[in-house]
């Protein structure tokens, strides 16, 4: 499965994680009927405008009023309905407590799924760059955290995330996403993927950070290092097991998540090797700071989350290794 | 009884009992709440005994004449949906539940022990005739009309009600589900707000002013009712002229006393908890419901 030429990158697709998330759904409806969507103002923004044209009865629309909607995502599910919240990643953290209480505490069957997550927002600007959602709701007992890479994974996902009997939340994506997956691609919730092989040291990412992962390994590899990358679209569970056998193999690891590095992916990592294979780690992500308004790519490089910020990483790490 | 249309077994049931003296039937049932109330935050040593006893009233009348809901069918999924959005009220809840076949009497006296499913404040994976956990005041109403909306989807004809209390309506998240049942005109939807005029700290007035309080959810399209929260008679009438309202939810703002029942308790703040109770304090709380010696020792050395 995993070898040093796959996965090439197919390019942009013009296909953001939202659009795959949004058509997924609509196409999932008539295999789930229970499946309701529920929408606070933004179905343009996070994809749901497909489902609220294809079901305009199973769309229900709440406003501009988040922690009533999640909360009611908890009494819907409690009459038999299949939940799903939709909004900005960074409106669900005003609706933490209301996740929390009404759908995780209770064990709902209800999926939260989150577009505008991270830098991806861009031009938006700092207030509307969710840093701290991965970190939020990994935090409360009993929730699933997924962040997938790209369209073909998101609508695997999608589907994933239905059968799935509890809550989770997800995370798409604003802008154009990298088609990374061809259509055999798998998505299993609690299981990462190497999606390149390598033995210097080992890439974890999730969401858009794993193209720029991709491209990092390409370029250490013309410096003669051989990179592994772990796609880890499951945030929570960790997916442990594969996670000390990247750490026994390649004795060195970088995060990378387009989210803070405290409480996100590079948390859930270090606290699952601090257990079992401890090792070098270097973490990719927002230094504990706020974005700002600019073009993703653009504030990708100001706040070194790109491929070469993720290939000195890399190096860092290995040069970190017990000789 | 399970084979008759969800509508029907409400209707006999009103006319059963109220064959028998149903306001009189359900004034027993209520003096028996307040008392297990007591008793239970006694044996707690914690709890919240004002808003217990203030809505003790209007719990009763809903699990004793007004919900489609039996303890003999509790999975049926055309039963109507009660929902304590003042969870902190669990005790008067588990008490009615004791008192209607829910729970046992004895068991529900374990309040806020380690593991007995009767939690501070109510929880549906312990206890699942609780239909939802509540304890952050604002979001058991917002479940309320999750419930409702989904009920209506699946044109169901069960109803859904759900219990606030007074200081809970400074939460945003209420107005939020304010404005979304009327939007959605979910008409199988009744709120009752335990107007007992004090929250935690001090009353109403003094925290934070909910007056005019009927206007603003009139202002929200809501069907409101307002009336006295400790008569049975106009409680039993005011639902069921909810129940045949049509194309709004209802709301009934119940007027009620603050540790109603109990006169060194009724009006003063201090009685919201959560408090101790002490052993004197709990007998002379008793003996202001109406306890026999026999039901005093009963409730509090019979465990």
């Amino acid at each position: 499965m995993a070898n040093e030429a796959a996965p090439a990158l197919i390019g942009t697709s013009g296909d953001s994680l939202r659009e795959a998330f949004g058509k997924a759904l609509s196409a999932l409806a008539d295999e789930f009927p229970k499946l309701v969507v529920l929408d606070a103002d933004i179905a343009g923004g996070t994809g749901v405008h497909h489902f609220r044209k294809s079901h305009p009865k199973r769309f229900l629309q709440f406003g501009i009023a988040e922690q009533n909607m999640m909360a009611a995502a908890g009494g819907l599910a409690a009459v038999g309905l299949i939940p799903v919240v939709t909004t900005f990643a960074v409106f669900c953290l005003r609706a933490v407590e209301q996740a929390r209480l009404s759908l995780a505490y209770t064990r709902r069957n209800a999926k939260i799924v989150a577009s505008h997550p991270g830098l991806d927002v861009g031009p938006d600007g700092g207030s509307a760059q969710a840093l701290e959602d991965i970190a939020a709701f990994r935090a409360i007992p009993g929730m699933t955290v997924i962040s997938p890479a790209d369209p073909v994974e998101t609508a695997l996902a999608t589907r994933a995330i239905l059968e799935f009997e509890g809550p989770v939340y997800m995370r798409t994506g604003r802008s154009p996403s990298r088609r990374l997956f061809g259509e055999d691609h798998t998505f299993k919730i609690g299981k990462g993927q190497i999606v390149r092989d390598g033995s210097d040291v080992t890439i974890v990412a999730c969401g858009v950070e794993v193209a720029r992962a991709l491209e990092a390994a390409q370029k250490l590899a013309g410096e003669g290092i051989r990179a592994r990358v772990v796609n880890m679209a499951t945030i929570k569970p960790i997916d442990t097991e594969l996670l000390t056998r990247c750490a026994e193999e390649t004795g060195a690891l970088v995060t990378a998540e387009d989210h803070n590095i405290h409480g996100g992916l590079g948390g859930a990592v270090a606290e699952a090797l601090a257990a079992t294979v401890p090792c070098p780690i270097e973490f990719i992500g927002m230094k504990d700071v706020f974005g700002a308004s600019g073009e993703p790519e653009e504030l990708a490089t100001v706040y070194g989350l790109t491929a070469p910020h993720i290939a000195s990483a890399a190096k860092r790490a290995i040069a970190r290794k017990r000789k | 009884m399970a084979a008759q249309p969800a509508n029907l077994q409400k209707a006999d049931r009103h006319l059963t009992v109220e064959g028998r003296d149903l306001e009189t039937d359900l004034a027993r049932a209520a003096a028996f709440v307040r008392k297990h109330s007591i008793a239970s935050i006694y044996h707690a040593g914690s709890g919240h005994p004002g808003g217990a006893l203030s809505c003790a009233d209007v719990l009763t009348c809903l699990f004793g004449a007004e919900l489609n809901l039996w303890a003999t069918d509790r999975e049926d999924p055309n039963r109507d949906r009660f929902v304590l959005s003042k969870g902190h009220a669990a005790p008067a809840l588990y008490a009615v539940g004791a008192q209607y076949g829910f729970c046992g009497k004895k068991d529900s006296l374990r309040l806020r022990k380690l593991g007995s499913p009767f939690q501070g404040h109510p929880h549906v994976l312990d206890l699942p005739w609780v239909e939802t956990s509540t304890g952050s005041l604002g979001q058991g109403v917002s479940v309320a009309i999750g419930m409702a909306m989904g009920l209506k989807l699946q044109n169901k004809s069960a109803r859904v009600y759900a219990m606030l209390g007074d200081g809970e309506l400074q939460e945003g998240e209420v107005w939020e589900a304010a404005m979304c049942g009327a939007h959605h005109k979910l008409d199988n939807l009744c709120a009752i707000i335990d107007y007992n005029k004090l929250q935690s700290d001090d009353r109403n007035d003094n925290i934070m002013r909910l007056e005019p309080l009927a206007a603003k959810f009139r202002a929200f399209d809501w069907a409101v009712a307002e009336i006295d929260g400790h008569d049975i008679a106009e409680i039993l009438k005011t639902f069921r002229r909810a129940s045949a309202t049509h194309g709004r939810p209802s709301m009934i703002i119940a007027h009620t006393i603050k540790g109603k029942g109990v006169p060194t308790m009724e009006n003063v703040p201090q009685w919201h908890g959560s408090v101790k109770l002490t052993r004197e304090q709990a007998e002379e709380a008793l003996i202001s419901l109406g306890a026999e010696h026999s039901e005093i020792r009963e409730l509090l050395d019979g465990q």
